[in-house]
């Protein structure tokens, strides 16, 4: 699953809907890995403006990248270009859990596959 | 031939062996080509996007949105379908998830949505403590909230019959969705039907408006 994914992932459970700790999600024993991708700057300017950059920042934290900015850049220059395309395109997490904020349930990741299956009584 | 549909839900019916059959037979593999091309067409996306593939299964789908520089990332309900995505090498991300429970995506996430083949199954009720309308409108709900202002979707589907094919749109159109239904081939054994939905104003419908 790659970290562009998680910055859109929401809770699925009923009572999180609209709930602020509901997102991010938080990782929990991520196993990372990653697969070299061909780098698509139109793709990285659509998606720019639409990229949470805090929950980015505290996802990156929590993975262990501390060196995004802190501030959404204005400009992309190149090299700022690569480091979004290698954090948000070529990073995955392979195993692991995503954890809610808000309710605390765990989804579980299985070769970079999210299980968001819920049982009835919470969708 | 009976329907699927009709047999098992869809996570027991697409089992390894049929997930196997389903991806390998150059018959399907033609028609879901030419399908998701189709709805690309009817999307007529400006530059790469993100796109949520409904019900992407092994990826067959999701090899031509990849071949147009799009990103995606596909929700299955069948885990030996995602298997089989997983030993094609996709490079969308995948998701095991039921649509009928909702799109876990946070409001404007992606530009468009695609699905080939699926959404009828929406119209099936596993267990008793779920509907067929509760389902759709869960389900066009959150696809309405996760697409972006002015973005579109455009499902293929098969309708079983009118009433189901009525029941869908109906539950698209509660949603906040523009809908206009296009046939290609009508009445013809080849009969191919698009949902193509927008959302806010300023999308293009095209086909039959029918909000
Ligand atoms: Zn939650």
């Amino acid at each position: 699953m790659k970290i562009l994914t998680t910055n859109y992932l929401a809770c699925a459970v009923k009572t999180c809907k609209s709930e602020p700790a509901a997102f991010p999600l938080h990782f929990k024993d991520a196993e990372l890995a990653r697969e070299e991708l061909e780098l698509n700057p139109e793709f990285i300017k659509n998606v720019l403006p639409r990229i949470d950059w805090p929950a980015l920042a505290q996802t990156a934290a929590e993975l262990g990248f501390t060196t995004l900015p802190s501030q959404k850049p204005e400009n992309l220059d190149e090299q700022t270009m690569k480091d979004l395309h290698t954090l948000l395109m070529e990073t995955q997490v392979m195993e692991g859990k995503l954890v809610c904020g808000n309710c605390g349930y765990e989804y579980n990741i299985k070769e970079g596959i999210a299980n968001f299956l819920l049982p009835n009584h919470l969708v | 031939m009976s329907r699927p549909e009709d047999t098992l839900p869809p996570d027991l019916f697409y089992n390894d062996t049929e997930a196997l059959k389903y991806t390998t037979s150059s018959r399907i593999q033609a028609i879901q080509s030419s399908m998701t091309h189709r709805c690309l067409e009817l999307l007529s996306l400006p530059g790469p996007s993100l796109i949520l593939d409904i019900g992407c299964g092994s990826g067959l789908s999701g090899e031509i949105l990849d071949s147009y520089n799009h990103t995606w990332i596909g929700m299955d309900i069948s885990p030996s379908m995602l298997g089989v995505a997983l030993d094609r090498e996709t490079t969308g991300d995948l998701l095991l998830a039921d649509m009928g429970q909702g799109i876990p995506f946070r409001a404007g996430s992606f530009d468009a949505a695609v699905s080939v083949s699926a959404v009828q199954w929406l119209c099936n009720a596993e267990t008793s403590d779920v509907t067929p309308q509760g389902r759709l409108s869960r389900f066009f709900e959150g696809l309405y909230a996760s697409i972006k202002r002015g973005g579109k979707a455009v499902l293929q589907f098969y309708p079983k019959n009118d009433a189901q094919r009525q029941m869908i749109t109906a539950a698209a159109v509660k949603a906040g969705f523009g809908a206009g239904m296009l046939e290609d081939d009508p009445g013809t054994k080849n009969a191919k039907l698009y949902l193509v939905l927008t959302v806010g104003s300023g999308g293009d419908l095209s086909g039959r408006d029918i909000t």
